[in-house]
């Protein structure tokens, strides 16, 4: 099956200044490549730089170095202006639907505000059609047009949110942890959306979350990220079958299991802290934390290398 | 079989008086926490679980308040309790942590300060003393370098030492009921492996009895010894652990465990529970749930359940809930 690759990206990094002279390396030389149609899951702990990550690929925020490419043009050496007309084609969910909708406008603005932002539609008659259509997907009722915000739950909020990311038919969606803020009635009731629209709008997505649990039912592919690096990427029944990362292996033991039975099961337990990204350990990043860490993985950093159809960043893989 | 009962909540109602009218946040939930055992809340947001808590501390603020029942501590009861004798429970007998140990913390003092006020609110010791106690506290909470770790200021800490302080302070007068509502809400899994199993052997080594409230089943499930599930104010069924994940009765507990097992199991099509939660201004008639049951009948909307037992030490709210 010859898939195609619809962002990819080649050594990018990000830093950001913090006080003194020193900087914060929030992503380190990472590569990575999205397919067309394909939901790819980015999963790690909070300060990983997964969320950066998210918001670097798709120009909301600079990259300090490295390059990316969008249907095959280098969007990372583009200007503002030659970027615009493909700022339309990337679009991203947020986590807060409470933070990310404008308290002040109705539904009908909110969503049709990047139609008129993109002069989309001919006429404001034929725009409120337009939203209309888009609540309609989005599995909003047509009447709650001019309601405001406040007026809904969590769950419709972030339906808003949604209707207004596929408003101009993107390519690509960054879905940053879109149900963490929800209860877990309404978490699925947003995850089979999401679903549906992919199929129904050939959407792709990078999917990011904490939560592997409710990664392993949306996406195909899986990258699992630790300080500002790729420990470890592939399919994602792969991956959850048999992790090749030690870290991979920690994320996925942690999760609490829901048969009160097996509790006395004794888990691996990750010690320690998170180090911190200002002062990144030299060698493996995760050596601080690593139960099988040797000598090589404190001096020596490991590369992401290809493991039969898999990647993974870790010295030992093969022997532990 | 006779158990010790630490704390024992009889037809508890707590209101919120707001301009549209009673908010009944927690309405008659009873329940009992036996000497030494973990006892889960769970439910989603605004079922009431946290309010439930907040009462039992007396820690509701205006315009909330205990309208009804008892909260009774080793069998006193501390709702007719003043301001004054409840501060002497709180932290010595009754201790409580919160979903986000930043907010809870003082940032301009070092965290083992806070947690030596705390001793010595409760305690007429030396400071020496005091200090000597907070040690060992803190690397009983599993802090290690404690004198390091005494002097720093919260923002220099992770969130799960954060967390870690937060219990120290919670058990530094070793009291006999901890509750402890989403006290790993914030933190990331591997953190909360690590906090869940410092909970689990306070209870062992200290005896602590423990209340912990979760919206999170796999939390639940690895700790509690009994739940109760909470839906819009009310308590909707209750069992011992084992018996409520093997036969969940309530049709929303079915639901809250069909949408977990659905999302774990990875499968194509996600179980869901329809509709959202109902605003307690607004509640159903009948049922609190039957407007998103998909077992409701037409009774159901008109005429509100009572608990009623459905196996042994196991009840529901539901007159359909069953075997």
């Amino acid at each position: 099956m010859e898939k195609k690759i619809l962002l990819s990206a080649r050594g990018l990094s990000k830093d950001f200044p913090v006080s003194g002279k020193r900087r914060l390396q929030a992503l380190s030389q990472v590569d990575l490549d999205i397919y067309q149609g394909e939901t790819l899951a980015l999963v790690g702990e909070s300060g990983c730089g997964k969320s950066t990550l998210g918001r670097t690929l798709i120009r909301l925020i600079p990259a300090t170095s490295g390059s990316i490419s969008f249907e095959g043009q280098d969007i990372s050496s583009m200007s503002e202006k030659e970027f615009r007309p493909l700022r339309s084609k990337m679009q991203i969910i947020f986590q807060d639907p409470y933070a990310s909708l404008d308290p002040r406008m109705t539904v009908r603005d909110i969503i049709a505000e990047p139609l008129e932002t993109h002069r989309v539609c001919a006429s404001a008659q034929e725009t409120t059609e337009r939203v209309k259509e888009l609540m309609k997907a989005a599995g909003l009722p047509a009447e709650y047009l001019y309601r405001y915000p406040h007026q809904f739950s969590g769950g419709q909020r972030q339906r808003i949110g949604i209707a207004r990311a596929i408003a101009l038919k993107p390519r690509l969606i960054i879905c940053d942890e879109p149900v963490s803020a929800l209860d877990v009635s309404v978490q699925n009731q947003i995850l089979n959306l999401l679903k549906d629209l992919q199929a129904e709008f050939g959407l792709t997505y990078l999917f990011i979350s904490h939560d592997l649990s409710v990664v392993r039912f949306l996406s195909d592919r899986t990258c699992v990220m630790f300080l500002g690096k790729l420990c470890e990427v592939g399919s994602t029944s792969e991956l959850y079958e048999k992790p090749l990362h030690p870290y991979t292996r920690f994320l996925l033991g942690a999760i609490p299991g829901i048969d009160p039975r097996a509790r006395g099961e004794k888990r691996p337990l990750l010690q320690g802290e998170l180090p911190s990204p200002i002062d990144p350990p030299p060698g493996c990043r995760f050596h601080t934390r690593c139960p099988y860490a040797t000598e090589r993985c404190r001096r020596e950093e490991p590369r992401l290398r290809d493991v039969g159809g898999r990647q993974v960043a870790c010295h030992r893989w093969e022997e532990i | 079989m006779d158990e010790a009962i630490t704390l024992s909540v009889r037809d508890l109602s707590t209101s919120f008086f707001s301009e549209k009218g009673e908010v009944k946040a927690v309405d008659h939930v009873s329940f009992d926490v036996p000497h030494g055992s973990i006892v889960g809340l769970v439910g989603e947001s605004g079922c009431g679980k946290s309010m439930t808590a907040r009462s039992v501390m007396k820690l509701l603020k205006y315009p909330g308040k205990i309208v009804g029942g008892e909260i009774l501590l080793e069998g006193r009861d501390l709702v007719p309790l003043s301001e004054r004798d409840m501060s002497l429970i709180r932290g010595e007998e009754i201790a409580m942590i919160f979903q986000e140990p930043m907010t809870s913390l003082n940032p301009v003092t070092p965290v083992g300060k806070q947690v030596q006020e705390a001793i010595l609110q409760h305690r007429k010791i030396s400071r020496e003393e005091a200090k000597k106690n907070v040690l060992h506290m803190l690397e009983t909470v599993g802090i290690s370098e404690p004198e390091k770790r005494y002097r720093c200021y919260p923002h220099e800490l992770s969130g799960g030492l954060r967390q870690r302080v937060m219990i120290a302070m919670a058990m530094i007068c070793r009291p006999k009921l901890l509750i402890a509502d989403e006290p790993t809400t914030a933190l990331d899994v591997t953190v909360e492996a690590q906090i869940l199993e410092l909970l689990r052997e306070l209870r062992d080594t200290i005896g602590t009895s423990i209340i912990l409230i979760s919206h999170n089943l796999g939390v639940i499930a690895q700790l509690c010894d009994y739940v109760y599930v909470m839906y819009a104010g009310q308590v909707v069924e209750h069992a011992p652990v084992l018996e409520l994940f093997d036969h969940p009765s309530h049709p929303y507990t079915q639901g809250l465990m069909d949408s977990v097992r659905s999302l774990r199991r990875g499968d194509e099509r996600l179980s869901t529970i329809p509709g959202t939660v109902p605003n307690l201004l607004r509640l159903p008639q009948g049922c609190r749930f039957a407007p998103r049951c998909p077992m409701a009948r037409e009774d159901c909307r008109s005429c509100p359940p009572e608990l009623s037992p459905v196996g042994d030490r196991h009840l529901a709210r539901c007159p359909y809930a069953g075997r």
